[in-house]
């Protein structure tokens, strides 16, 4: 059993929050993750937040998709049980594409989806500490995870200071 | 203050397109002329009738742009319309121009050699050029039916264009809701009327020339390839505006937006390609696939690098190259493929219009780049001079400060 504490800054104002933000990452202080009820355009460049790497994923499995269909249909109508259908050649590019697009499709679909799965570790066992129920009504809470040595009263200065209306600390056992 | 600016470049523009044009037509025909007498008439209504189909339809797409943003409440697109907006102003001189393309030869020899239907001794019995199919049609495909279609289409086309400049600059000078709701009425009524009109005049002007064939796609098919250069027609305008200063207002969020915009309808206008020529090719009932057969093999393989460029140019190039989100946020990447787009759907039309037409003798040369050049300078001179005379930001748009603040 390891728990964790949090100081969490409950704010009112999302701009203020994005300033907050700003402000808190300058001071050197290491967020860990910020909640609110809804997404905040511009969040992620402030919080340093880097892009995606989910479309290049998508991209590959789309790839395998591509090939795995151009080769399905090609050995099996081409080598494995070639068929005359429509007195069209054995390998007929033009009737393989809307299959080689679905498999595509299917692919890049599925792919990214496991891949977000695994990535982020979402799976049916897992618990989400909610470390404020507010975060998800009409409050905007960051959390700074607290470390031994960290100084609590100076966090709450710094919080306070840039327009938080609370400044609270949170256990959370895991 | 835009103004100046503009129409000097409009002028160099134009001033170097027609000389260009005026030059490289003069030779064309001279030494086409010399070859075979019969061919150059013939391809030069061909070009002209080519080029005027392509530029009036990404003019019509500028209205219907426009019409779509505000029947979808679009904020994001508020500080750009002013550029799509412009482009509507060639319909009328592209009305004009086909008209003329259409009835002179009609009024001087009794039938318009690019299309066959209108060929009296196809209609009379007992005469060895008579073709029962065709006058099958005749209750649609006549000339005083056709030409009443085609003014009508140019009517309303123009009307909605007007229609809807008016209340855009109304609203610069008043302010207020008033112009805005009322331009969501008019681009509502637009949506309806070039549903309609886009798919019969794709009919009348495109799939005409081929008489007997048709396709249910086909009016889809004309649409998808005026849309999309439409489309690169904004988004060049619009990366060649903020390169020379103006449109300050624009950030790569935009170009963003414009560059999905092209790349989605890259795919669809390959998607209908595809859904027309797989069925074409896989029943192949010869009076049905002789249409792919003219492009693809047929006239001694005059069209088959055209028909696989066209793809290449107009699927391949803009999917591969605008899939990332860095190069739809780039200026010069997408600039490059708006030029490709351009060009590349230049030539599908080629593809729709010159095998029905010309056969094997289609060639490109000067007589093509000319007219093309010269069709450019039109419509360029057209679209430059309805650029300035508005602002390009308007300032009354109710959406404009969310389009200020548009991020992606």
């Amino acid at each position: 059993m390891t728990s964790k504490k949090y100081i969490l800054g409950v704010f009112n104002d999302e701009d203020v929050l994005l300033n907050a933000i700003e402000q808190t990452r300058a001071a050197g202080t290491k967020i860990y993750d910020v909640f609110s009820p809804y997404p905040i355009h511009g969040i992620d460049d402030v919080l340093g937040i880097q892009r995606s790497r989910l479309p290049i994923v998508a991209f590959f499995c789309g790839l395998c998709g591509t090939s795995f269909a151009l080769w399905m249909q090609i050995y099996m109508l081409g080598f494995d049980w070639p068929m005359i259908i429509g007195g069209k050649p054995h390998i007929a590019l033009p009737s393989f594409i809307p299959v080689t697009f679905e498999l595509t499709v299917l692919c890049a679909a599925f792919g990214m989806v496991i891949t977000f799965f695994i990535i982020s570790g979402l799976r049916p066992t897992l618990k989400v500490p909610v470390l404020d129920v507010r975060s998800t009504d009409d409050k905007y809470v960051m959390a700074i995870e607290l470390k031994e040595g960290t100084d609590i009263s100076k966090l709450n200065d710094l919080l306070r200071s840039h327009g938080a209306i609370e400044v609270n600390e949170k256990e959370v056992v895991k | 203050m835009i103004a100046i600016g503009l129409i000097l470049m409009a002028v160099g523009l134009v001033i170097a397109a027609n000389s260009g044009g005026g030059h490289g037509e003069g030779h064309g025909e001279a030494a086409e002329a010399g070859h075979h007498a019969a061919g150059w008439g013939q391809r030069l209504l061909a070009n002209l009738w080519m080029n005027n189909v392509y530029f009036t339809g990404i003019s019509v797409v500028g209205v219907l742009w426009v019409a779509i943003q505000y029947v979808a409440y679009a904020g994001w697109s508020a500080s750009i319309k002013r550029v799509p907006e412009a482009l509507g102003s060639y319909i009328l001189v592209g009305g004009v121009i086909m008209i003329l393309v259409f009835l002179l030869p009609i009024l001087f020899t009794g039938h318009n050699t690019l299309f066959h239907w209108t060929d009296h001794s196809v209609h009379e019995v007992g005469n060895p050029n008579y073709d029962p199919i065709i006058v099958g049609k005749s209750g649609y495909l006549n000339v005083t039916f056709y030409v009443i279609r085609m003014v009508a289409y140019f009517t309303l086309w123009f009307l909605f264009f007007k229609w809807l400049r008016r209340e855009s600059m109304a609203e610069d000078l008043n302010g207020g809701l008033n112009h805005y709701n009322k331009s969501i009425r008019l681009g509502a009524t637009f949506l309806v009327i070039f549903g309609v009109t886009s798919s019969m005049s794709a009919w009348d002007w495109v799939l005409s020339i081929d008489t007997h064939w048709f396709s249910t796609m086909f009016g889809w098919y004309v649409f998808a390839s005026w849309w999309v250069s439409g489309l690169a027609a904004i988004t060049l305008t619009i990366i060649i505006l903020k390169q020379m200063g103006y449109l300050t207002m624009v950030t790569s969020n935009h170009l963003h937006d414009l560059g999905k915009f092209i790349f989605g309808f890259s795919i669809f206008w390959t998607y209908i390609w595809f859904s027309q020529f797989m069925l074409y090719w896989y029943a192949n009932i010869p009076e049905e696939v002789i249409y792919f057969q003219e492009r693809l093999g047929g006239n001694n393989n005059h069209f088959t690098w055209i028909f696989f460029f066209n793809l290449l140019i107009n699927f391949a190039f803009p999917f591969l190259v605008l899939m990332t989100r860095d190069a739809k946020r780039q200026m010069l990447i997408l600039k490059i493929v708006c030029i490709a787009i351009l060009i590349g759907h230049w030539f599908d039309f080629y593809m729709m219009i010159m095998p029905g037409t010309m056969g094997g003798e289609s060639g490109f040369g000067l007589i093509e780049i000319g007219t093309a050049l010269t069709f450019l300078g039109i419509f360029l001179l057209r679209y430059t001079k309805e650029l300035s005379k508005a602002s390009l930001v308007p300032v009354n748009h109710p959406f404009l400060e969310e389009s200020v603040h548009h991020h992606v």
